[in-house]
């Protein structure tokens, strides 16, 4: 009895007080959120920091980002539940990592890699005033401009 | 520019890794596909269960890539396209499914694509924190 009791009511107790106090930390977190978005042209929520991630989408994006060399603020999940919770409220986006970029939410490591392919990455970093280090050396060789 | 291409093909690599092993598809896995498919009209659909690369029990249903191949993809940019899969899903995303890769195309991209889609990247072992 005293288990079933705990198996059935301790999860409905935990989460009445969860949602009791959801909004509460919800409005702190949302707004700190929001100042880390608007603080840096270029931000990623990701598991790990750049030099450890600890997951591979995550690493995927560092690689990305690596690759443009463009400077960003990351933000370990990982060491934030809040953050961790919060990032996807915000967003309203169910994984992690996610990219934003002048503060707009941008997607996450599918998004990020499809622009990378296409191309649109390097557009929308020039929007911001970042120039891809790929056009640059894309630039620095005019001859193999031309073999393509 | 041949570098930029080299360096997409340098990124593939990164992301190659092995395929999925087979197994009998499991609760979710079935739910998710039915959802997509039900929902979107999808022309073609991969439900691949991922988990297996992860650090979770065998037969875990934690980790998944979609395909999705849907008409309702015209015309809407990436970014609506994945929000709209992850809606669908949000139930599966809230209760146990911890990585959703998408990807999702219109029945003219799909065909004009080499319709290989890559492997998720390795895990790192950061699930389960």
């Amino acid at each position: 009895m005293n288990n079933l009791l705990r198996r059935n009511l301790l999860p409905i107790y935990n989460n009445a007080i969860k949602l009791t106090y959801r909004p509460f930390a919800d409005a702190a977190t949302k707004e700190k959120i929001d100042k880390i978005v608007k603080n840096n042209k270029v931000v990623v929520f990701m598991k790990g920091v750049p030099d450890a991630p600890r997951c591979g989408f995550s690493n995927a994006v560092v690689q990305i980002m690596r690759m443009h060399a463009v400077p960003y603020d990351s933000h370990d999940v990982l060491a934030d539940e809040n953050i961790r919770q919060g990032i996807k409220d915000y967003s309203n986006w169910p994984t992690i990592p996610q990219v934003f970029i002048n503060g707009e939410f941008v997607g996450g490591c599918d998004i990020m890699l499809q622009m990378h392919q296409s191309g649109e990455l390097v557009e929308e970093l020039k929007k911001v005033g970042i120039k891809s280090a790929l056009l640059t050396a894309a630039e620095e060789s005019p001859k193999s401009e031309e073999k393509k | 520019m041949v570098r930029l291409l080299q360096s997409i093909k340098s990124m593939q690599s990164i992301l190659r890794s092995y395929r999925r092993m087979s197994s009998s598809p499991g609760v979710v896995e079935n739910t998710i596909r039915s959802k997509l498919q039900t929902v979107l009209e999808a022309k073609h659909l991969d439900v691949i269960n991922e988990s297996y690369m992860h650090n979770v029990p065998k037969g875990a249903e934690t980790h998944f890539k979609v395909v999705v191949v849907s008409d309702k993809f015209d015309g809407l940019p990436l970014i609506k396209r994945h929000r709209l899969v992850n809606d669908l899903l949000k139930e599966e995303l809230q209760s146990g499914v911890h990585a959703l890769s998408i990807v999702a195309k219109t029945p003219q991209q799909w065909d004009e694509s080499d319709k290989v889609v890559e492997s998720s990247p390795n895990c790192r072992g950061g699930f389960g924190k």
